[in-house]
């Protein structure tokens, strides 16, 4: 077998594997596909009253903001899940078969990639019963999707990163849970970033979540052309965000391989 | 990386290592480790919690890079190409590690796909191995309701996946009931007399002796002592009559009687209260150090023959009890895990 056709072949075994343990465990799927729903319904209907975007109706204005939220919390799946196979022993098994060992981690994030699929049909579904529309072309729809799960495909490799790095499930779920909720909230995800304090104001407009938030709302046509676009990230997002996932993928997926290596080889 | 010496087994050797070292920071944990198995024998590394087998065994695995030293295994170097090496082995660890969300048969099947013996291979072979394994019933029950004599046996399965020609068990007992022991004993005798080469590590002297046709005792990562199952318990004294008494004068009388009539090797335990003497009689020593005592007006809480623990063992070979890192005997699984994670 080829080296590039056994990494695939390794890869959708390992993926499969994750994909059949989402579903025998209940609350991992539950606290996947409720919790967005439930952010939805609650910044709707509970802050939505008081959050003011002008010239854009609020919900219109949310769902793509939960979705990159959402997305990426659904990558935090793989550091857990490395975490918890480190702490198992599983990890030694693999390391003593004769598959490529790049597949476990190819594998881990791939599957990440199919969870986060189903994530948005829910989200987009729930989105659509509240009021949201898609009011863009076919195309640019599916542009807009594309970037969310890409730009959570290399959050997948960070995660991949620190779920080796502290090895038990518990320790990487409380950081990624006080990691994450700044990262999605500093950004012009549930608020609009121009009331902000100028510091955080100008971390929100660089933060790359926001770039992701609005190419969204560009591409789902969320925000009326002349929306306020604000510093140079935000003017050309698709691209901003790209530049981000580009680089995430550069630095994270030499840096996650390596440290399967270490943390295997103790 | 030390160069190794000229000698590098013969071609009948299955497992060859040739002065394996690995350290971690001060500590060596496996410091010059030689060893050979010869194709189609059992050799047992017998040693207590932290004596260094796992890490041998993880080395001789490609799970680790030794330090220094040379092995290899089915004929084909460990560090040079691991990947041949684990297409010849089969590993099962001390930590069952079965996939619990995944059922017994996706385990398996999962596994012979990644050993790459393709769609259908997998699944015949899962199959087969569930038979054997006496696991066909649960075969479609998710791993985390078996029992933990089922995982062990479904974790040794996975090792079994693609008939390997060389086989490592780390432990393959540690954490099971008598029960399952005896169980898993019988299906590795069974396997053994297949062909199978076997390199497991213990800390039971019994299994060692059950197993194994020879035996590597190893303590702070050396080998202290090797030989078949007589030999070491030669070296050990055989048997041994022990007795508990009542109060520490009667240990003191004890003792001098016992070594009257042994001449020699008799170990007190003070806070036990506990004299224990070689012998070579068998009953009849026995029965002849009873009815001394009872000449001597000595009634003894406990009395009877022993046969030699691997407690017996380290103290022949060391001069010192066996360190026990974990608990009293070592074999409680979660004890050890514990520690594990603390170490981690």
């Amino acid at each position: 077998m080829s080296s590039i056709g056994m990494v695939l072949a390794d890869s959708s075994v390992i993926a499969k594997r994750n994909i059949i343990k989402i579903r025998r465990i209940p609350d991992l799927l539950v606290g996947t596909l409720i919790s967005p729903i439930m952010f939805i319904l609650l910044f709707a209907y509970v802050f939505g009253g008081s959050i003011s975007v002008p010239g854009v109706d609020y919900k219109e204005f949310l769902v793509p903001g939960i979705f990159a939220q959402t997305v990426i919390f659904g990558a935090t799946i793989t550091g857990s899940g490395l975490a918890d196979d480190m702490q198992k022993g599983i990890i030694d098994r693999f390391r003593s078969l004769p598959m490529a060992q790049s597949a476990v981690l190819v594998g881990r994030t791939a599957s990440d990639v199919i969870t986060n699929i189903l994530v948005v049909i829910i989200m987009a579904s729930t989105g659509l019963v509240v009021g949201w529309r898609i009011r863009s072309s076919f195309l640019d729809a599916v542009v807009g999707f594309v970037l969310l799960l890409l730009f959570a495909y290399a959050v997948s490799w960070i995660m991949a990163l620190l779920g080796l790095l502290v090895r038990t499930p518990e320790a990487f779920n409380n950081l990624t849970f006080i990691t994450i909720f700044p990262i999605t909230f500093v950004a012009d995800t549930f608020a609009p970033t121009q009331n902000f304090p100028a510091v955080l104001r100008t971390v929100a407009e660089w933060n790359p979540v926001s770039s992701l938030v609005r190419a969204a709302r560009e591409q789902f046509g969320n925000v009326p052309p002349g929306y306020p676009a604000g510093s140079w990230p935000l003017q050309n997002p698709v691209l901003y965000t790209f530049i981000w996932i580009a680089a995430i993928l550069l630095v994270f997926v030499p840096l996650a391989t390596r440290q399967y290596k270490r943390a295997a080889a103790r | 990386m030390s160069v190794a010496p000229p000698t590098v087994g013969t071609m009948a050797d299955a497992v060859v290592a040739r002065g394996l070292v690995k350290r971690y920071g001060d500590v060596t944990a496996v410091a010059g480790v030689d060893l050979e198995v010869p194709q189609g024998t059992v050799l047992a590394l017998l040693g207590p919690n932290g004596a260094g087998k796992t890490t041998t065994v993880r080395m001789l695995t490609t799970l680790l890079v030794p330090d220094s030293g040379t092995a290899t295994v089915a004929g084909v170097d460990v560090v040079a190409d691991p990947r041949e090496v684990r297409r010849r082995i089969g590993l099962s660890g001390q930590y069952a590690a079965v996939d619990e969300n995944l059922t017994g048969f996706e385990n398996l099947d999962m596994v012979g796909r990644l050993y790459h013996l393709g769609r259908r291979r997998s699944r015949e072979r899962a199959h087969e191995l569930l038979e054997q394994f006496r696991l066909t019933d649960a075969a479609n029950r998710v791993a985390k309701t078996y029992s933990g004599g089922m995982r062990r046996r479904l974790d040794l399965a996975g090792a079994l996946v693609a008939n390997p020609p060389v086989l490592f068990l780390d432990e393959p007992t540690t954490g099971l009931d008598p029960r399952s022991r005896n169980d898993m004993w019988e299906l590795l005798s069974s396997m053994v007399g297949q062909g199978t080469t076997l390199l497991l590590t213990t800390q039971y002297l019994e299994e060692a002796e059950r197993l194994a046709d020879d035996i590597i005792v190893i303590d702070h990562g050396r080998v202290i002592a090797r030989g078949t199952a007589d030999e070491l318990k030669t070296q050990v004294g055989g048997q041994r009559v022990e007795v508990v008494l009542a109060s520490d004068r009667e240990v003191r009388e004890t003792e001098r009687v016992l070594r009257e009539q042994f001449r020699g090797d008799v170990v007190v335990q003070q806070r036990a209260r506990r004299v224990t003497a070689s012998v070579s009689g068998g009953t009849t020593d026995l029965v002849e150090a009873l009815s001394r005592l009872s000449a001597a007006g000595i009634v003894p809480l406990d009395a009877g023959l022993r046969r030699p623990t691997m407690d017996d063992v380290f103290l022949t070979l060391t001069g010192r009890p066996a360190e026990e890192v974990v608990g009293e005997t070592g074999d409680d699984k979660d004890d050890a895990t514990t520690k594990r994670e603390a170490h981690a």
